[in-house]
């Protein structure tokens, strides 16, 4: 057999990767380490990039646990149950995803900001969200809403509903068997949507741009600080060494995914 | 659905029905008010406000930002479309060593933020580049970026029908004498077609609403000004309502590129089947 073509595409394959992925990853952490471990360690630690990463985590621990509940709830509903418009709240899920994160930030501004859709009534209790934590909590909720649904759907129409209905004839309840049927049965599962929620929450920039209006130390998130200190403040230390820190998060991230995908073989879902 | 379904529906409508109905409205500049005495619906008085929307969409700006867009969105998806069939073909069908690294690396570009994306291609293609090429403000920068961040959905759409497909018709054919080309665009393609053009359509989708990646290295100016930027730069200015219609019309060739591909991705299924 002719194998001149295996090797030609392979090599055609493999430049493409590294052109695209390798050579930029790897001049990355050149960037960012060149001038050695301590200058990247104090732009890292420095107040601005401090209370970038707090405020980060802070929106990670709003968002993630209600958009896992929100999941794990619809998951259970568009699987176990049948009703009207099954479709259309499945669908629904995936329009934050499917459109621009800028699309989304500025739909958020005109519906809460002062001059959008319930301005009025939100100013009147004081509740600000443009160029407010709260407008960056609800952009990230909405840019990471699919995630643990789409990961839970098809463990738990892959199970089935026997288990569920043999727990039932033996007495127990429905929150009984949530908790010591079905959630045994997709825990990986759980698992898996929730470090998806994580990782993109805590990545998420456009929509975040958009109605944080990036005021430093206040609406700065660890994306924000990575563009504000190439774009605004010419720091370009400071900029490869917060990507690095976030690279690093997505490799971490990576690592579990394909831990829990040998664990379970239906976790075929991905950030599409 | 119960008081749980409730609740969902309810959250659902806040993080995303109402703001998307409420951009709608407002690119659309939809009046609804009531005039006369009654709440009752035919006192309604719904106006467009069609002339905004399309002042705003057509004004120079926008409309070379929104070609920009669609222009490279086409040129990504389809670039990747081949490179997608390719690296799938060697992750399933080539053996060697560190495939399986290989493997995951594909999905690095969906586990990177996207501005993280926007650095990491900035520290080799940018304006202090160490092996001095600078796409700092051009469109093969732009290129280059939304090829990076869509190049995940062009394999992983790929791949599991390349996986699934049995061997025995492609060595049918060639023992019937059909070279490795030929088996190829007539045995394997045609089972293919349908997920290489899902995977167009979603690179394609993403591409044309991309920011992230693209928001260091377009660098600002205009000649580099893709919609999703220029959408951007009106909000930054507070111009609401005019990105607001810019966007409308920017969702609106998402959801025809989507339901277009769909369609076609169907056809193709039907005729397999």
């Amino acid at each position: 057999m002719n194998t001149t073509p295996k090797w030609a595409l392979r090599a055609v394959v493999l430049f493409y990767l590294g052109v695209l992925i390798g050579l930029p990853v790897t001049f990355l952490v050149v960037k960012a380490l060149g001038h050695g471990f301590g200058p990247f360690w104090s732009e890292v630690t420095q107040p601005n990039a401090l209370s970038a990463l707090k405020l980060s985590l802070e929106v990670a621990a709003i968002a993630v646990p209600i958009n896992a509940v929100v999941g794990v709830g619809a998951a259970l509903l568009i699987a176990r149950h049948k009703f009207v418009g099954k479709r259309v709240l499945d669908t629904l899920f995936d329009v934050p995803i499917a459109i621009s994160p800028i699309i989304i930030g500025i739909a958020l501004v005109l519906a809460y900001s002062k001059i959008g859709w319930f301005g009025a009534p939100l100013t009147r209790y004081g509740i600000k969200v443009l160029f407010s934590p709260l407008g960056i909590i609800l952009a990230t909720m909405s840019v990471s809403l699919p995630y643990v649904l789409r990961s839970i759907l098809p463990v738990l129409t892959e199970v089935g509903e026997d288990q569920e209905q043999a727990a039932r004839t033996l007495g127990a309840g429905r929150f009984r068997i949530f908790w010591n049927v079905t959630l045994p049965s997709i825990r990986w599962a759980v698992l898996y949507g929730v470090t998806l929620t994580i990782a993109r929450t805590l990545g998420e920039f456009g929509a975040v741009l958009v109605v944080s209006g990036n005021i430093t130390g206040v609406t700065q998130t660890l994306p924000i600080y990575i563009f504000d200190s190439w774009d605004q403040r010419f720091d370009v230390l400071g900029s490869y060494s917060g990507a690095l820190v976030l690279a690093l998060i997505s490799i971490g991230v990576l690592a579990i995914l394909a831990a829990l995908k040998r664990r379970e073989k239906n976790l075929l879902v991905d950030f599409a | 659905m119960g008081g749980g379904g409730a609740l969902i529906v309810g959250y659902l409508s806040i993080i995303v029905l109402l703001p998307i109905a409420a951009l709608i409205s407002h690119g659309l500049s939809i009046q609804i008010s009531t005039h006369g005495s009654g709440w009752a619906f035919w006192h309604w008085h719904v106006s467009f406000g069609f002339r905004a929307f399309w002042t705003a969409v057509t004004a120079p700006g926008s409309r070379s930002s929104i070609w920009l867009s669609l222009w490279l969105s086409l040129n990504v998806a389809a670039i990747n479309a081949v490179m997608g069939v390719a690296i799938a073909w060697v992750l399933v069908r080539d053996r060697f060593f560190g495939r399986g690294f290989i493997d995951s690396v594909i999905d690095l570009p969906f586990a990177f933020p996207t501005i993280v994306a926007g650095v990491v291609l900035l520290a080799i293609y940018g304006p202090s580049s160490p092996i001095h090429v600078n796409l700092f403000e051009t469109w093969m920068g732009l290129t280059l970026a939304l090829l990076f961040v869509t190049l995940p959905f062009s394999v992983r759409a790929v791949q599991p029908v390349l996986a699934s497909l049995d061997l025995e018709s492609e060595a049918a054919a060639r023992t019937l004498g059909a070279g490795g080309l030929r088996t190829f665009l007539s045995i394997v393609m045609p089972s293919l077609w349908p997920s290489v053009l899902s995977g167009f359509g979603l690179a394609f989708a993403r591409a044309v609403g991309e920011f992230g990646s693209i928001s260091l290295i377009a660098g600002g100016i205009g000649r580099t000004t893709t919609a999703s930027y220029y959408i951007f730069n009106l909000t930054a200015g507070f111009l609401w309502v005019d990105a607001a219609a810019v966007s409308t019309a920017l969702l609106a060739i998402s959801l025809i590129v989507l339901v277009t591909t769909n369609v076609v991705s169907r056809h193709f299924q039907k005729r397999l089947l």
